[in-house]
């Protein structure tokens, strides 16, 4: 297994393959934004309480969920790059890093922004957005890790080991936060107890997550081959590379 | 020669809290910041008495926290420009056994101070007599876990420039949870709505996972820093 790993795990191989795959999850992307975006935008029926404002939902869980997954990913990545030593993890999990952060951002500013209208206020110390907030700052922490070391072996073993303390942390941040709340006053507004969610709204947000997630592939891919380019410039596969497009 | 393990763990506290004591400014200098942001709260806040009651606990938590911060900076730096880190790699003795040794030392000398001095800004910031105990309880409780979550980002960083300010930025969102329940005990005795023990309960459970779990996570990351 680990020695299948490293066979595709060799950055000039995934650049290969990556190059076939990339074209396909690009258009499975578009397809799928313009028919979630279709489908949350125009076919499924305003809501009965908030009218035509919780479509922002469509855009807003997705990216909810996909900061939560992308910090999985990074330390699942970070960790076998630490553990096993594979480059390629190493370069996944680097590049990771600004997409979960941009989704977490995301998520908080859509999130505020849909919560004006409802709540009458642009944030609360909800659970939920308190802790969606310290993700942000885990991956800015994450981030500034790797950019302040400049030997790219010792930036991902230390930055693996800044996701991976950050991983363990994240339940124990969640449900403090969580409790910190229900301890300290009853919830006034929670966001779990939405009316109950139709088909009809369901479809398109699973639509948009599958967008999402398609949107991550590709963009991970497009990041991680230029940063296989940019860290393999010196070997003679990348100058033949450029050889042929200049 | 091998001596035991629990030999050579004492010379390493031992070792620190000499070496502290010969730079004990150092020490001074965090427990003054303490003392001057505390002190800060109510010229910016007003001098009212139950207004300040009502913010001490948070104020004395965050302060704690922030003092504990600028500490982490001091707790590696030395041994890594001097060399004695290289040896304690190189030493016969489990890493994290040394490390254990050395955060125990730096709380001694950091936290336990901090504690100890608590009630005495906690009457500047009006606390209530009755959460006293809780307060000194819960900065026992949980500057410990500070100074051992603290160090691993603290072993991270070093010979990273801009490390001092890289640290308070990764480890300030791994303390929310201690700050949280710290501060929250405090309001929780100095109120009557709840009892703080819940809290103190949580705050503890937090020290024996960091206790079992944050040593060795140090002891890879000055792994990674002195490769």
């Amino acid at each position: 297994m680990i020695k299948y790993l490293h066979k595709y795990g060799a950055p000039r191989r995934f650049y290969a393959i990556s190059g076939r795959v990339l074209p396909w999850s690009a258009v499975i992307t578009v397809i799928l934004f313009v028919s979630g975006l279709y489908l949350g935008l125009y076919w499924a029926p305003p809501d009965y309480q908030q009218g035509d404002a919780y479509r922002i939902m469509f855009v807003h869980v997705p990216n909810a969920w996909m900061s939560m997954m992308a910090y999985m990913a990074l330390a699942l990545f970070a960790a076998a790059g630490y553990i096993w030593n594979i480059r390629l993890a190493d370069i996944l999990a680097k590049c990771t890093a600004p997409l979960g952060a941009s989704f977490t951002l995301c998520a908080l500013v859509t999130g505020s922004i849909w919560g004006k209208p409802m709540w009458g206020t642009w944030w609360v110390w909800d659970a939920r957005l308190t802790s969606e907030l310290v993700l942000f700052f885990l991956y800015v922490g994450y981030m500034a890790v790797q950019a302040s070391i400049e030997d790219p072996r010792r930036a991902a073993h230390a930055s693996a080991i800044v996701a991976i303390v950050g991983v363990i942390n994240v339940p124990i941040i969640h449900y403090s936060v969580y409790w910190w709340h229900t301890l300290h006053q009853p919830a006034s507004i929670t966001l779990t107890n939405q009316p109950k969610i139709y088909i009809t709204m369901l479809i398109p947000l699973i639509v948009m997550s599958l967008a999402f997630m398609f949107f991550y592939l590709t963009m991970l891919l497009v990041r991680a081959r230029n940063e296989i380019l940019v860290r393999e410039k010196d070997r003679q596969w990348v100058r033949n590379l450029a050889r042929k497009i200049v | 020669m091998r001596g035991s393990l629990l030999g050579a763990m004492r010379a390493v506290f031992i070792r620190e809290l000499l070496l502290f004591w010969r730079r004990r400014t150092e020490v001074a200098n965090i427990l003054v910041f303490f003392v001057i942001v505390t002190t800060l709260f109510p010229l910016a806040v007003g001098p009212e008495r139950r207004e300040l009651a009502h913010i001490a606990p948070g104020v004395l938590w965050v302060a704690a926290l922030l003092a504990t911060t600028l500490s982490l900076n001091q707790l590696f730096i030395i041994d890594y420009t001097e060399g004695s880190l290289d040896q304690m790699l190189l030493s016969p003795y489990p890493l994290t056994a040394l490390v254990f040794a050395k955060l125990a030392a730096h709380w001694v000398l950091t936290g336990l101070p901090l504690a100890l001095l608590s009630p005495l800004l906690a009457i500047q910031m009006a606390l209530p007599d009755k959460a006293m105990g809780t307060l000194v309880l819960s900065l026992l409780l949980g500057t410990p876990i500070l100074t051992l979550i603290g160090a691993i980002p603290a072993a991270l960083t070093l010979g990273v420039r801009g490390g001092g300010v890289l640290v308070s930025l990764l480890v300030l969102p791994l303390y929310t949870p201690v700050l949280i329940f710290g501060a929250e005990a405090v309001a929780a005795a100095a109120g009557q709505e709840f009892a703080a023990t819940a809290h103190l309960s949580l705050l503890a459970a937090f020290l024996v996972l960091a206790l079992a779990f944050a040593p060795l996570a140090c002891a890879s990351a000055l792994r990674v820093s002195l490769d």
